[in-house]
């Protein structure tokens, strides 16, 4: 798909081009946007594949859409449009200049898969002997040491693990190579340097999520069931690591009564004292295809304010308890215990009685805060652009989505958690704001 | 092209997404067994560039003349297919896919021998209606490079500037006499406390220095025709003068108004106000109350309006440290059910209001508070007793409601939410708010393409929120205006004027107004379908009594012949 990759030539027309920094959907919508004005557009994802954390959704709330293929044509339409040239596994290294002259230098790390002749086959993950966990999927599962980062990939091309191959290691095996029809195994790639004369910048990196190990009282790492929101997510999808079926990490026995856990590290004077915006509707989202799964699933959600106002949020919340029968415990979680058959024992104070109280589920799910990405604060010094005291890209009430430094814009959850439908608007905008800087009607 | 058309069929493993539970080989087999087909390959992707070259080599060498594809879905890949038919010269309608990975493999994962049975039946219809294809043509239309935007708001306005100075020319259209909207009204803006005015003015002076901005005020949009690229809209006056002009695109930016709590909570507008009376009381230096109690949710979130407004809670904060910053002594309650203050700037502005010594107190349907003549009596949830506050002033905060119709003496003086979704042809929800084309993907299109909204009249919002969505706006509009021409589809409805009988009930059912009736004859009318307004979605064809209407790319015989083929497992003569 990245035919133009290798051969790039400095862009030479009037209109100059925008660099969109991340491929989620964020950086998508806006590389979308951008291009459909006739704007050149240069995408830069960090990862394998574009698609960001939405791939790695199930479903999506109020509507239930499969997040994949909903996700799909929109990354399929990046890797067509004329005007949008993908440079996945690739970062960017410094930016010099000023608002619409900018020159940016990018990194293309070895895939040490020619992207020009890999069809995406997938033999030589058949072949290949080394396993590792696998990223995408929270390490549920294993991959291989050559992998394709999701089904849907875009570009569908492969990738070696470098940290894993074992011929990349020790200069035996290459496997992969001799079963590769297409003769696109080169371990001999090296890593690849670009300059791109761009007039914007638009910064879409996204978000990380909170790392519950620091909170010991939920257990997470000592419960095999205490699990992040994140995880759920991939034991509940199709191409996930059970095909979709709600299993026990502890025992693959289905989960029947769920917990969902509201603000972990969130509105905590010692984490991150912000709202993550979408726990409280992605939880009840949870909480829904678990009883779609299995009519006899039980679903708590311990919550202390619910937050949902956006746009047919609240008739959603009414459905999910109505038709649902998702229960709605106002509550501060004190505590995670284990009971002697790994079913986690939720400690809470009932908000409603004043009164503590216990409840042993067979799965409890962790909403664990969206923060700022490491590398947001390497970036933002590289581009010259402030971050908020959280470490989110920092804007401005009135000017949403331009950053401190002229010609550079934001959009999405590297500027502060929002949900899917705010990111787009986000992007949109910002991409509205960039190519009123490059011109280009 | 001979009677018996040369169908070739590609079956695609999908790596292992279709391989790994379909017998690819076997329905690749079986292909080779069907009336008309003369090629068939197997491929393990076939949309990778080899596949599509293969192909085009097979089109031209082997003389197809129709291509099936069974592969992932024509969602996604249906257009990649049909390029590739269209750079060797077939006409990219003689492309069919079969949909056998999201309607089989995926759907049947377990059931191995099933799906390759379904998958057979599946190709099995793609080649009966393969048979019966027909060319179809695109059309180009021309793109006005102008764009109507409705409503003369903070919002309104941000889109047509950031429209205007990228070079298109704008027309901003606003029922009031003065541009500005809402935010004339209110006092100061959150979470900044800055006046609200001055934020306004300043861009009301940029819209009215702008040379490409034409700006009607006291008017509405009261005709539109037309479609993406090419509408034709009329605006009119108070006065009834009208102006009309063709632009490309639309921006329905009308905002949204505040729901009045008449005979709620004792509201007199006195001592019982509303959040936006109490900000006129701050504007006009007639604000005098150092007991206040603000309570939240009146008349949102019960069964009648069951949606949260969104902005109320920030709006109460806003305004209650306001209260503390002319007196820092005052009192000041909020009785919530649920705070709304998302995200990072409006959890810090909620800690911010407690930190000044704003009293939050959470009240629940089953206990609502009561306002007497001197005091508030609520029902503390978190504190399971009852409370009695005395009170100066108590201020309600009520939803952002859609705005309504009201019939004025001067025609069109007030043009309502649902009126103007009717001229649009646009849909709004159950509450009146405008209806996206997608709530997740597409928050800033209609389905109509060239239409687009942001702000309030959406859904309520933020103020940095509508912002967003007016450059949002702004920006998928370019992408129509930007362009020379925009390209329909050949999948439309056509009329056999033969059959028609002028009825009409196609130009009544279409969303989208592509049919019309045409007077062929004295007193003899036909329907006529624009092309380029037409979506293909058959609606006409469905409701045509005499069978004029068809649905092309998806005809009654080419329908039939696949429900045929389904049921059967050899085709019937056709």
């Amino acid at each position: 798909m990245e035919k133009k990759q290798g051969t790039l030539s400095i862009d030479e027309t009037t209109t100059r081009a925008i660099l969109v920094i991340g491929g989620g959907i964020a950086g998508i919508q806006a590389a979308l946007d951008l291009a459909d004005m006739g704007i050149r557009v240069h995408l830069v994802e960090r990862l394998p594949s574009i698609g960001g954390r939405m791939a790695q959704l199930d479903k999506t709330f109020p509507t239930n859409d499969c997040s994949t293929c909903i996700l799909s044509p929109k990354m399929n339409d990046c890797a067509r449009h004329p005007n949008i040239t993908l440079h996945t596994y690739t970062e960017v290294t410094a930016l010099d200049g000023e608002a619409s002259d900018f020159t940016a230098t990018i990194l293309k790390r070895p895939r040490y898969v020619d992207e020009t002749k890999c069809t995406g086959c997938g033999e030589c993950v058949l072949k290949c002997p080394a396993k590792v966990p696998d990223a995408f999927d929270m390490g549920l599962r294993e991959r291989k040491a050559i992998y394709l980062y999701f089904p849907q990939a875009i570009p569908q091309v492969m990738t070696i693990d470098p940290d894993h191959c074992i011929y990349l290691d020790r200069g035996k095996c290459g496997a992969c190579a001799k079963v590769c029809e297409a003769d696109a195994i080169d371990f001999e790639q090296t890593e690849q340097e670009l300059t791109l004369d761009v007039g914007a910048v638009v910064v879409a990196t996204g978000y990380d999520f909170f790392d519950p190990r620091g909170l010991a009282q939920f257990s997470y790492e000592q419960c095999p069931n205490v699990i992040t929101a994140l995880e759920y997510e991939r034991l509940i999808s199709a191409s996930g690591p059970t095909g979709g079926h709600l299993l026990r990490p502890s025992d693959g026995q289905p989960a029947k009564r769920i917990g969902f856990i509201q603000c972990v590290g969130s509105r905590d004077v010692r984490y991150q004292q912000f709202c993550s915006s979408v726990c409280c509707m992605h939880s009840s989202k949870q909480a829904v295809l678990a009883a779609e799964h299995d009519p006899e699933a039980e679903s708590y959600v311990f919550y202390s304010d619910f937050r949902a106002s956006g746009k047919g949020f609240r008739e959603y919340v009414a459905r999910a308890e109505q038709e649902y029968g998702v229960n709605y415990v106002r509550s501060r979680v004190a505590r995670v215990a284990e009971d002697e058959a790994n079913n986690p024992i939720i400690h809470y104070e009932n908000m409603e009685t004043s009164r503590p109280a216990r409840m042993t589920m067979d799965l409890a799910v962790l909403a664990t805060s969206l923060i700022p990405r490491p590398g947001t604060a390497v970036l933002a010094q590289m581009l010259d652009i402030e971050v908020d005291t959280y470490g989110f890209v920092k804007t401005e009430p009135h000017a949403p989505v331009d950053t401190t430094r002229p010609g550079i814009f934001t959009a999405g959850c590297c500027r502060g958690p929002f949900d899917i439908p705010e990111s787009v608007v986000q992007a949109s905008a910002a991409a509205a704001r960039a190519a009123r800087v490059v011109g280009g009607v | 092209m001979s009677d018996e058309p040369r169908i070739g069929v590609f079956v695609c493993h999908c790596g292992s997404n279709i391989a790994g539970h379909v017998d690819v080989e076997a329905v690749a087999e079986y292909a080779r067994g069907l009336p008309g087909v003369v090629y068939v390959r197997r491929n393990l992707y076939t949309c990778s560039d080899a596949g599509l070259t293969e192909i085009k080599r097979a089109i031209v060498e082997e003389k197809l003349e129709r291509v099936v594809v069974a592969a992932c879905t024509p969602r996604t890949h249906e257009p990649l297919f049909r390029d590739a038919c269209r750079e060797v010269e077939l006409n990219p309608y003689l492309f069919e896919f079969a949909n056998i990975r999201d309607q089989c493999s995926w759907v049947h994962m377990y059931e191995p021998e099933a799906a390759t049975q379904k998958a057979k039946d599946i190709v099995r219809m793609g080649v009966a209606k393969a048979h019966l294809l027909q060319p179809l043509e695109e059309q180009q239309v021309p793109v006005e490079p102008a764009a109507l935007v409705i409503g003369g708001g903070m919002i309104g306005m941000t889109a047509a500037l950031n429209l205007a100075n990228r070079g298109f020319e704008v027309k901003l259209v606003e029922r009031e006499s003065e541009l500005g909207g809402q935010l004339l009204y209110l006092d100061k803006l959150y979470p900044t406390q800055d006046d609200a005015l001055p934020l306004v003015q300043a861009r009301v002076a940029e819209v009215q220095s702008n040379p490409s901005i034409e700006v009607f005020t006291s008017s509405v949009l009261h005709e539109l025709k037309g479609f993406v690229g090419n509408y034709e809209a009329v605006v009119k006056d108070e006065e009834g003068r009208q102006s009309s002009f063709i632009i490309g695109a639309i921006i329905v930016a009308t905002g949204a108004r505040v729901f009045q709590p008449v005979g709620m909570y004792n509201y007199d507008g006195q001592r019982v106000i509303t959040q936006l009376e109490l900000e006129e009381r701050f504007k006009a230096g007639e604000f005098d109350a150092s007991r206040v109690v603000m309570i939240q949710c009146v008349g949102a979130r019960i069964p009648e309006r069951p949606y949260c407004s969104r902005i109320c809670c920030t709006t109460a904060i806003k305004n209650a440290l306001e209260i503390k910053s002319h007196r820092p002594d005052a009192e000041v309650y909020i009785l919530y059910r649920d705070t709304e203050t998302q995200g990072t700037r409006y959890e810090a502005y909620y800690t911010r209001a407690r930190e000044a010594g704003v009293q939050f107190i959470r009240y629940s349907l089953r206990h609502l508070p009561e306002v007497s003549g001197e005091r508030v009596v609520v029902y503390d949830e978190l504190l399971g007793a009852k409370l009695s506050i005395p009170y100066d002033l108590v201020v309600l905060s009520t939803p952002l409601v859609a705005h309504l119709g009201i019939k004025g003496k001067r025609s069109g003086s007030r043009q309502g939410a649902r009126e103007l979704s009717q001229m649009l042809k646009v849909p709004v929800d159950e509450h009146g708010f405008f209806l996206e084309a997608h709530v997740k993907l597409r928050p800033l299109d209609f389905a109509t393409d060239g239409i687009y909204v942001a702000g309030t009249a959406r859904w309520p919002s933020h103020l940095e929120e509508t912002i967003t969505q007016a450059y949002g706006a702004a920006a998928r509009a370019a992408t129509i205006l930007s362009k020379d021409e925009v390209t329909s589809s050949g999948v439309v409805a056509r009329v056999n004027e033969d059959l028609c009988r002028g009825c009409g009930r196609c130009v009544e059912i279409c969303e989208f107004g592509a049919p019309s009736l045409v007077e062929l004859l004295p007193r003899v009318e036909v329907a006529r379908v624009n092309p380029v307004m037409c979506k293909g979605c058959g609606a006409c064809a469905s409701v045509c009594p005499t069978g004029a209407m068809t649905a092309m790319h998806f005809t009654d015989e080419q329908v039939t012949a696949m429900v045929r083929a389904a049921l059967e497992e050899t085709l019937l003569p056709l």
